[in-house]
């Protein structure tokens, strides 16, 4: 039966229908819904699927379920491999038992990234494979078919979906979900498992040795094909590129032989063929040249006359997501055929104001960032994290964001790097457990002078409210131990800790100004549910409006909520209003009140 | 040459329901025996920020719909159909919603709101066709604004190649029980604008 499917979801089922007993993950946009698809099946086929603390730990959890004998998968964005980036790289040495796939989703133009890096470049790093789909029904034909290729290679398999097939839809053909039972018992073979200078030098020897198996074996895989024509240029694509380029090929209605690609490494004999029949080859990949390094090197060997176009020769960008128009046009240069390029109207530009993402209305962050902007002053600094909260970015505090959990270690090097003005770092929950729990600690052991405020709204929120280790919940929605923020920051050395509800400014501010009064390093935890989160769940407050007493000094619209708004002569509240009531605490004239 | 058999692209601000729109869209497109592609927007640009939604029917190919692609706009607020209204194809048909909402951009005086008429003329002299209304208001006279984008699936269901039934039928499936009745009507007016 086909499903009309979220990539993600596809990719899921595919894990799902591998057989896969251990799912582990973080969440992160373009990935996120990958794990939450799988636990909702955790429960009736008895799976172990879990949010993990961060990215390093959901590998080594995958990693030690497949050596005792069960297939697992380890979810991430492609900055969460970078933190899973120590245990990956052993990891090819060491290799698997049960089939190991890694997801890593990447994101082009950085939708909702701080960088745009290239996971496939991993998987060379690694020397492991990696499987590039170009939509959701391949996507979960490569998700099943990882673990095959993973345990008949004995090594991680990495799958590299990127924004447009995570967050594709499409018609998905589903397959069978397996009776499994998660009965694994590991085996001791310390020459394998346990990576000392003495076992580790043979293990890198055994992994070269695969390399040729690897190529092979890939090379026969049904995502490598190639379609032949007359033309004297040649297209190679790989993943959605390759659907941009025959789409580009049949509007264009040219003659060109295509070979599409799903592999790293790709395959060599579909290329050298390819080239050997063509005067010039145009490489489509989105992001790094990969692809087209490798064609390079084959073209050395079959064809040195072969002209490659490319980044390179600046055919196609190196930078950001491509599409039909862009691919089209590149076809079109090289073809000598008219160019089309539509871009948005001239009128748009001209009249329409722009509509950035922003701070849900009620959001807590909005009132959190506003006390502390009081409490320190504008002079200070103010690093900041990963989250929700980088929405913040026009109230002024946030002068950082560089990776999960920097705020705090950045703040700490401000501090060093000898600034002796105040410094208040703020990082979400998820993000300080994931994170920023080693940089508290080593901000306390290295006695830094500075306040770091945790944002606490009990849930993560940017990704689509996954719970974590301080919600009480785990991913299949068990009961499980709340861990206390305010106990981990005390026994991490903090000098200072108080908890408070931003939605009382007066008592925010209070406590802001004793932790910045405070000679060691403070920690505030800023608490109060997410907004969105409790409205997702049913709960409604009640909505405020503003008076004619209102004497339109605009002191709520600075606050920057979307529910305020200024008809003219005086403010007012509009119907996205939660009913948070921090406007009414900022009002100079009492004139904002709750609707009874 | 076309590619697709009916491309769409669905645009307004995160939280109006464009994706609820979409899916309902594209799972009863393939209900209809056709393949479809779609891509949406998920993550950070969400968040009261533009977001757009691409639906193509009757496709094979990537999810994106091109610039000058499109045979259907519709839009669930006014400044976002004329900001995503390169989309249309020079045969397309527009269709929006004239209920501003106002970016932070706006509220907080950095930015100004143009008058609809002066977002719409651009718009007019860009498609075959435009048609406009208050879904937001036919809505809340409903008695829930947040169903608007129900209206302009109503007002959707004679400009794509999917039988209405199939369409209700996929939002009877989408939302819950409670709400379906109002969501029915809400389809209904939308419809009934025609």
């Amino acid at each position: 039966m086909k499903q009309y499917l979220l990539g993600n979801a596809a990719i899921a089922r595919g894990l799902l229908e591998a057989g896969a007993g251990v799912i582990t993950g973080y969440p992160g946009t373009p990935a996120s819904e990958i794990l939450e698809t799988a636990a909702t099946f955790a429960q009736p086929y008895q799976l172990h699927v879990e949010w993990s603390v961060n990215e390093k730990v959901a590998l080594e959890v995958a990693i030690g379920a497949s050596w005792a004998g069960t297939r697992s998968a380890a979810v991430m964005k492609h900055v969460g491999l970078n933190v899973a980036a120590d245990p990956f790289m052993t990891l090819a040495y060491t290799g698997v038992r049960g089939g190991l796939v890694v997801i890593a989703a990447d994101d082009p133009y950085c939708h909702s990234s701080q960088n745009e890096q290239d996971s496939r470049r991993y998987a060379q790093f690694a020397t492991v494979p990696c499987l590039d789909p170009a939509d959701p029904q391949e996507a979960n034909e490569m998700a099943r078919y990882a673990f095959e290729l993973s345990e008949a290679l004995e090594l991680p398999v990495l799958l590299r979906p990127t924004t447009r097939v995570a967050h594709a839809r499409a018609e998905v053909e589903l397959g069978e979900l397996p009776e499994r039972s998660t009965s694994g018992q590991f085996e001791k073979r310390p020459e394998q498992w346990v990576m000392l200078p003495v076992h580790a030098r043979p293990r890198h020897t055994a992994l070269l040795q695969k390399q040729e198996q690897m190529r092979v074996t890939l090379e026969k895989t049904p995502w490598n094909r190639l379609l032949l024509r007359p033309g004297k240029l040649g297209v190679i694509a790989t993943g959605i590129s390759g659907l941009y380029a025959a789409e580009a090929i049949k509007l264009l209605d040219l003659d060109l032989s295509l070979l599409r690609i799903g592999t790293v490494p790709p395959p060599d004999d579909l290329i050298a063929q390819l080239l050997s029949q063509v005067s010039s080859v145009l490489v489509i990949e989105e992001l790094e040249p990969v692809l087209e390094e490798h064609v390079e090197r084959l073209a050395r060997l079959h064809n040195p006359a072969v002209r490659i176009r490319g980044k390179k020769s600046g055919d196609m960008p190196r930078e950001g997501e491509f599409d039909l128009q862009l691919v089209r046009n590149a076809i079109a240069r090289l073809t000598a055929l008219p160019q089309e390029t539509i871009v948005p109207l001239k009128e748009a530009a001209a009249i329409l104001p722009p509509r950035p993402p922003a701070l849900c209305p009620g959001c807590s962050h909005r009132a959190t960032y506003y006390a502390m902007r009081e409490a320190f002053g504008e002079d200070a600094i103010f690093p900041s994290d990963i989250g929700c909260y980088t929405l913040a970015i026009p109230m002024g505090t946030i002068d950082t964001c560089l990776c999960m959990g920097a705020s705090i270690t950045i703040a700490t090097g401000i501090r060093f790097g000898g600034d002796e003005r105040p410094i208040c770092c703020s990082i979400g929950d998820s993000t300080f457990l994931h994170a920023g729990l080693t940089g508290l600690l080593n901000a306390a052991y290295n006695k830094a002078r500075l306040t770091v405020a945790i944002l606490d709204n009990e849930t993560t929120a940017m990704t689509g409210h996954q719970p974590h280790p301080g919600t009480g919940v785990t991913a299949s929605g068990e009961q499980t131990k709340a861990v206390s923020l305010e106990a981990l920051a005390r026994a991490l050395g903090a000098d200072f800790v108080e908890t408070t509800s931003p939605y009382n400014l007066d008592a925010m501010i209070a406590t802001f100004k004793r932790a910045r009064d405070c000679p060691g390093l403070a920690v505030v935890i800023a608490k109060q549910a997410c907004m969105t989160n409790a409205r997702r769940t049913g709960i409604r407050n009640r909505p405020f409006r503003v008076l004619e007493s209102c004497t339109s000094c605009k002191a709520c619209l600075e606050f920057g909520c979307p529910a305020i708004e200024f008809d003219g002569e005086r403010a007012r509240i509009n119907e996205l209003c939660s009913g948070c009531g921090v406007c009414a605490q900022i009002c100079p004239s009492g004139a904002i009140e709750v609707i009874e | 040459m076309k590619t697709s058999t009916c491309d769409l692209v669905v645009v307004g601000v995160g939280g109006q329901g464009v994706i609820l729109v979409s899916n309902v869209i594209g799972v009863a497109a393939v209900k209809a025996g056709y393949a479809v592609r779609g891509a949406e927007t998920h993550g950070m640009a969400q968040r009261g920020g533009s977001v757009i939604s691409h639906i193509r029917i009757g496709c094979t190919y990537g999810p994106l719909v091109p610039p000058g692609g499109a045979d259907v706009l519709l839009a669930l607020e006014p400044a976002e159909a004329l900001r995503y209204a390169h989309f249309l194809a020079p045969d397309g048909i527009a269709l929006v919603n004239t209920q501003p909402i106002l970016p932070l951009t706006v509220t907080t005086g950095k930015a100004s709101y143009p008058p609809v008429d002066e977002i719409l003329a651009p718009l007019r002299a860009r498609c075959k066709e435009l048609r406009t209304l208050n879904a937001t208001r036919l809505a809340a006279e409903l008695g829930a604004a947040q169903a608007l984008n129900v209206v302009m699936l109503g007002l959707l269901s004679r400009y794509v190649p999917i039988p209405e039934p199939v369409l209700l039928e996929t939002l009877s499936e989408t939302i819950p029980a409670k709400y379906l009745e109002l969501n029915k009507r809400a389809f209904q007016l939308g419809q009934r604008e025609l």
